[in-house]
């Protein structure tokens, strides 16, 4: 097989100077679109110069000045709140997947296929819409009236139920062959220990996929955070960046600082975990 | 694929679940005695052979998507048919609610604008993806490292990045976009300022921000076009363009309809960009249906109208999917 065969475009092995130099353009002129802004923020951050204009990808007079005029603005604080925030709520939200998958992929019962079928339902169901009726429900949960409005619980538990997550533990439990979960019976391993020892340890790379989808879908979140802090002391990093651009006295080089500290954890995460993040992908996208 | 229970129950040994009996894969039976009638039945029922099992591991699950899922949504339904007096109690109307916001100007121009930018935005994000797609296929280092600076902005929370943008759309000649467009000796433009680019100023932003997500996901898509096609093609004598038309393409097919779903329920729901960027400004020209919604909602306590603006683009969403589904059924058969 000829290399120029390899791709739609036979871009990538196309050799000869015109052809690196049209390389060269086209991957730096991408770099500088899609990376380029980011690059910006993070400049601008360490810059001295207070003037909206002024965002620039060149170092002027480097200081930390906009991260301290940051903190004095509580925005430590709105950091641990997303922090824990997305600590529980993945906790939560993980636990919930694997149990759900389990019983979904290793088991047979009747109304299966009803409880699916809802489920995978709620993926056609944005939260957005549901946003009036979820702050009620948050504010008098039924039966248990309980308040959650203005606590970080009420930006926690709802993020439990997450149908992806679900989705894709199920599909991948499925896999898992049905000898191994026979032995350990017949060795006399209980539904936990089968589910704990067996069937979990075999599905990390699943675990990996929601984990790091989980952790940038939780980070991300923007409207339930906004609907449930009735005050600033239960803001996430988010909703404080736009009370700090409000703010007349907080300059935009102290936003960009707060919104790089914003973007800095899912940032990380996706650079660590890529390989999970392009097995999610596919799994979320092309299965369906 | 699935357990059969019946048989497993019968034939089970009794478990050795308590810490320090040993281990579970230990050969040896812990217990000899497993007819025993009294000690069988609690034993088999902790061995999933029983009916409850399945349901006490999906529990927490049912729990949450009825508490926050099942619930709001029949409570939107609900609402929507009502007049929602907090502390008064709710009356009644039937759908008053519908044909007060369906004859409302504000949410008319909301929907339109809506439709616009999820149009935009998702015509925009694809096409541009694919592009990407094309150019950074391949194997090589150089580009999974181009590939992952272009994926960046998927994975930058909306809020940041709508922070950004609107530093970056600094309406006078001096703002960075404005800078860059002068280059080329157009501008300064007002952006998200003006009436008049304020909505396409979004769907840039949109774009950005959509694009490397589509791209990921046609290259997943490219990976599975059989290499020999191109091969073939080209000994045929196709030119690229060719190639593209006849191959790529029809391979992408499926590829498509998904992401066309995606982008564009992500476009009907928009709702950190605009309230972030613009909030419905200037002049109303980039209200959509949530930012509408959610002022009915929270800023003016019309909730029963607020719902009912909710189920209708809950509808338009669902319309959506299905028919996008449908057509694709009917091609693959």
């Amino acid at each position: 097989m000829s290399a120029a065969t390899e791709t739609a475009l036979g871009l990538t092995e196309s050799k000869g100077i015109g052809a690196r130099i049209a390389k060269l353009v086209i991957y730096s002129g991408l770099f500088v679109v899609f990376a380029g802004p980011l690059l910006a923020l993070l400049v601008s951050s360490f810059n001295h110069i207070s003037d909206p204009t002024q965002l620039s990808v060149v170092p002027k007079t480097p200081t930390l000045d906009n991260f301290r005029i940051a903190f004095d603005h509580g925005v430590l604080k709105y950091l641990l709140n997303s922090f824990f925030v997305v600590g529980f709520g993945l906790l939560l939200q993980v636990a919930v997947s694997v149990l759900a998958g389990y019983a979904l992929a290793r088991k047979v019962f009747p109304l299966m296929t009803v409880v699916l079928v809802a489920i995978l339902a709620t993926m056609m169901l944005p939260e957005e819409i549901l946003a009036l009726p979820l702050t009620l429900v948050l504010g008098d949960l039924p039966l248990v009236h309980l308040n959650l409005m203005g606590t970080l619980a009420g930006m926690i538990v709802p993020l439990g139920a997450w149908a992806f997550s679900i989705l894709v533990m199920t599909e991948f439990m499925k896999d898992v062959p049905r000898e191994l979960e026979e032995a350990a019976r017949i060795d006399g391993a209980g539904e936990l220990r089968i589910f704990a020892q067996i069937i979990l340890p075999l599905c990390k790379p699943a675990l990996g996929v929601i984990g790091v989808f989980g952790f940038t879908m939780i980070w991300d979140q923007y409207l339930l955070p906004l609907l449930v802090a009735t005050n600033s002391d239960s803001y996430t990093l988010p909703l404080a960046l736009r009370t700090l651009r409000i703010d007349p006295v907080v300059t935009p080089g102290v936003v960009m600082a707060a919104s790089l500290l914003a973007l800095l954890p899912s940032v990380i995460v996706f650079l660590l975990f890529q390989r999970s993040f392009a097995r999610g992908l596919t799994a979320g996208a092309l299965k369906g | 694929m699935s357990v059969s229970e019946a048989p497993a129950a019968t034939v089970e040994p009794p478990p050795a679940e308590q810490p320090g009996r040993g281990q579970w894969w230990s050969p040896v039976r812990r217990t000899g005695n497993r007819r025993a009638p009294g000690r069988a039945a609690g034993q088999r029922s902790r061995q999933g052979g029983k009916w409850w099992v399945p349901w006490l591991f999906l529990a927490p699950a049912l729990i949450l998507f009825t508490y926050f899922k099942f619930i709001p949504m029949g409570r939107a339904l609900v609402m929507s048919a009502q007049d929602v007096r907090p502390y008064l109690g709710n009356t009644w109307v039937g759908t008053a609610n519908y044909s007060e916001i369906l004859g409302s100007e504000s949410f008319r121009s909301a929907l339109k604008n809506t439709v616009v930018l999820a149009i935009g935005q998702t015509f925009g994000s694809m096409l541009l993806g694919f592009c990407l797609a094309l150019l950074v296929e391949g194997q090589t280092r150089k580009l999974s490292f181009i590939r992952s600076a272009a994926f960046l902005p998927v994975v930058v929370p909306m809020a940041v990045v709508a922070e950004l943008w609107r530093i970056m759309y600094h309406p006078t000649s001096d703002g960075l976009l404005n800078q860059v467009i002068g280059l080329v000796g157009l501008g300064p433009s007002g952006f998200i300022n003006d009436p008049d680019t304020s909505l396409a100023s979004i769907a840039v932003t949109g774009i950005w921000r959509g694009a490397p997500y589509d791209m990921m996901i046609f290259l997943a898509g490219l990976a599975g076009i059989d290499r020999g096609l191109y091969e073939a093609a080209t000994v045929d004598g196709a030119s690229t363009r060719q190639r593209i038309l006849h191959v790529t393409l029809p391979g992408l097919r499926p590829v498509f309809a998904i992401l066309f779903v995606l982008a564009a329920v992500r476009g009907f729901r928009s709702f950190t960009e605009v309230f972030l960027l613009t909030n419905g400004g200037p002049n109303g020209s980039t209200e959509v249906v949530m930012t509408l919604i959610y002022k009915l909602g929270l800023e003016q306590n019309r909730l029963g109208v607020g719902s009912a603006g909710a189920v209708l683009l809950f509808l338009a969403t669902l319309v959506l999917t299905v028919c996008v589904q449908l057509l694709r059924r009917r091609r693959t058969a």
